[in-house]
């Protein structure tokens, strides 16, 4: 059946797909509107929109205060770390998955996602007391840990469903080469699945990096990435809203930019495997 | 060296025996040709002798030592995929130089061997170039490339020319076959095709269920096959097997009568038929036939036959090439 689209149809979604859009970014802007006004003018009623005195002393203030780049270093530490952490095992998860399918694998993938379902806040206080025996609250090592283990089933998921467009003749080629395990997938199954390698680090330094429940209970300074940072603005003094929202602009301007860049790539790993 | 020995190979799927239980001796420098039904197990044989699969039971020997435990590159093979299975991400040269790499050989060893192999097989123009910018044939050669470089044991074929057009896979047929005579180094080679198996092999495994139905000559098996189902397998067109009075006639359950050994009549013969389909080839002509009294026939007849549909014709067998069958389907050998 031919689907065909008359003009106002097509105008109507335009303008619906618009004001969606719009909607879904108006928060974001006016955070960044926000950081720009003083305290004052941040909450006066009627809001002020453009024609306000655009000033940067939240910024000023904001990183007087507090040090922004000690957080996002734990940012990127954790984000990243966590992603490199997970990488190494949920490849080698996948490859077995992928290759070596037993008749429960199948279970074994739905049970690994199953886990996500769980609220985390169920686990907390078991986690938090590991945590305080060990000694691994307010350490880097312990949020990479958790952060790595939270995200594991989708790194998991998504490299299995690239590794399975692989043929498994050429990694069988590699073998009768000569090529052992580590080198095979090294060598051969990583090359080939750059792409999709890739888009799964993608979403999970900005899964890692947005990750806002345990960064904020298991850290208090020294591995407090910028979710705590953005936090430290919102209770103790009261309510800053220009410099909660300076400080939010800087937590989520790296990770914003990045998003944008890689936007096809992030696209392509959600969807892929849903779509034939 | 290369002499393959299997004894009492056996694969199990769960409880599914693919293979029950195979003895086969391949000699050194052999071609050899398993050739089979899909779904035969011959594919499966052959990863069992590559080692990418595990054998459940049996010896897999290469010049008298068992291999069965030992990895695939353990076992000095070299194998050719169906699909290439080149690396698509490594150039040509790349491709064949990775199991050179792997066994650690040097720089200078790895560039001599990969040139001479490249020159043997006409790829040195392409060595720069990835496998996506290749045709067919010529993924085909760096597939042979890859195997040719390790100097192996013997060379594993798995239906390699099935990705190939038909006039391509005729010139591949005469390549390989010329790679052989210059390296003369033992090949297996899996195919269902019974004339790239009757071309090129010195000796041809029929397989069916997992079970060899006969090892031969290719000629051997074309004028003496074991039973009904070898018969029927090797030649083209097919065996015609006829029952009844006739078989009655020669003290046997069903005769057995290759297209290419009746002679056509207008007017007289053994057999009267009628023909239903005529294909003329030119060379040759394909007389499809209901016989009176006993159904289907193939007839290949030499050069051109003005017949057509209707046409009332004779048959007569050639007397010494009748295949006599029992009621196991297996061979009486000549009355």
């Amino acid at each position: 059946m031919e689907n065909k689209q008359t003009p106002l149809g097509y105008i109507s979604f335009s303008v619906f797909a618009w004001i969606v859009g719009l909607l879904i970014f108006f928060p974001i802007f006016w955070m960044v509107l926000t950081s720009f006004k003083t305290e004052l003018e941040a909450v006066s009623i009627p809001p002020s929109f453009i024609s306000f005195d655009w000033t940067l002393e939240n910024y000023a203030e904001v990183q007087e205060r507090s040090n922004y780049f000690k957080f996002a270093m734990n940012s990127v530490i954790l984000a990243v770390g966590s992603t490199l952490v997970g990488l190494v095992f949920a490849v080698t998860c996948a490859w077995a998955m992928a290759f070596n399918p037993t008749k429960r694998t199948k279970d074994a993938l739905l049970w690994m996602l199953s886990t996500k379902m769980m609220p985390p806040v169920g686990v907390l206080v078991p986690i938090y007391l590991v945590f305080r025996d060990w000694g691994l609250l307010d350490t880097r090592f312990g949020l990479i840990m958790v952060l790595f283990l939270m995200n594991l089933p989708i790194m998991v998921w998504m490299l299995y469903t690239y590794f399975k467009e692989i043929p498994t003749d050429i990694l069988e080629a590699a073998r009768m080469d000569g090529a052992t395990l580590p080198k095979e997938i090294i060598f051969v199954l990583l090359p080939m699945a750059v792409p999709g390698i890739a888009s799964t680090m993608l979403l999970n330094v900005i899964l890692a990096w947005n990750e806002a429940f345990w960064t904020l209970n298991l850290t208090t300074s020294d591995a407090a990435p910028l979710t705590a940072f953005i936090a430290s603005y919102s209770s103790p003094e009261g309510l800053f809203w220009a410099k909660l929202s300076a400080a939010s602009t800087l937590a989520v301007a790296p990770i914003l930019v990045i998003g944008w860049f890689s936007q096809k790539q992030l696209v392509r790993g959600l969807t892929f495997g849903a779509v034939k | 060296m290369g002499a393959i020995r299997l004894e009492k190979v056996k694969k199990s799927f769960g409880t599914l025996d693919v293979i029950p239980g195979v003895d086969l001796d391949i000699n050194d420098g052999e071609f050899v040709v398993f050739v089979g039904p899909s779904g035969c197990g011959k594919s499966t044989l052959l990863r069992l002798i590559a080692g990418l699969e595990d054998v459940t039971d049996g010896k897999i020997l290469i010049d008298g030592t068992d291999v069965a435990n030992e990895a695939p590159a353990k076992r000095g093979l070299s194998m050719v995929f169906q699909s290439y299975a080149l690396y698509p991400h490594m150039t040509v040269y790349n491709n064949i130089a990775f199991g050179l790499k792997m066994a650690g050989e040097s720089k200078d060893v790895i560039d001599q061997k990969v040139q001479s192999a490249a020159k043997i097989l006409n790829l040195t123009d392409y060595l720069d170039r990835r496998p996506g910018a290749l045709s067919g044939g010529q993924r085909q050669r760096v597939a042979i490339g890859r195997a040719i470089v390790r100097n192996p044991a013997a060379f594993l074929f798995d239906e390699p020319l099935s990705n190939l057009d038909a006039a391509l896979r005729v010139n591949m047929r005469l390549e390989i076959t010329g790679l052989h005579q210059e390296l003369k180094t033992t090949m297996i080679y899996v195919t269902h095709d019974q004339v790239e198996a009757m071309t090129m092999a010195d000796k041809i495994v029929v397989l069916q269920a997992g079970r060899v139905e006969q090892v031969g000559k290719p000629m051997e098996l074309y004028n003496s096959p074991a039973n009904k189902f070898v018969a029927g397998f090797i030649g083209s067109p097919k065996m015609n097997f006829l029952g009844g009075e006739l078989a009655a006639k020669h003290n046997c359950h069903e005769i057995g009568i290759r297209p290419e050994h009746l002679t056509v009549s207008t007017d007289r013969g053994d057999i009267a038929a009628t023909v239903k389909i005529a294909e003329h080839l030119g060379a040759e002509t394909y007389l499809h036939v209901e016989a009176d009294g006993l159904g289907p026939m193939t007839v290949r007849a030499t050069g051109e036959m003005p017949l057509g549909e209707h046409d009332k014709i004779f048959l007569t067998p050639e007397q010494d090439r009748i295949h006599r069958f029992d009621a196991h389907g297996l061979a009486l050998g000549p009355s």
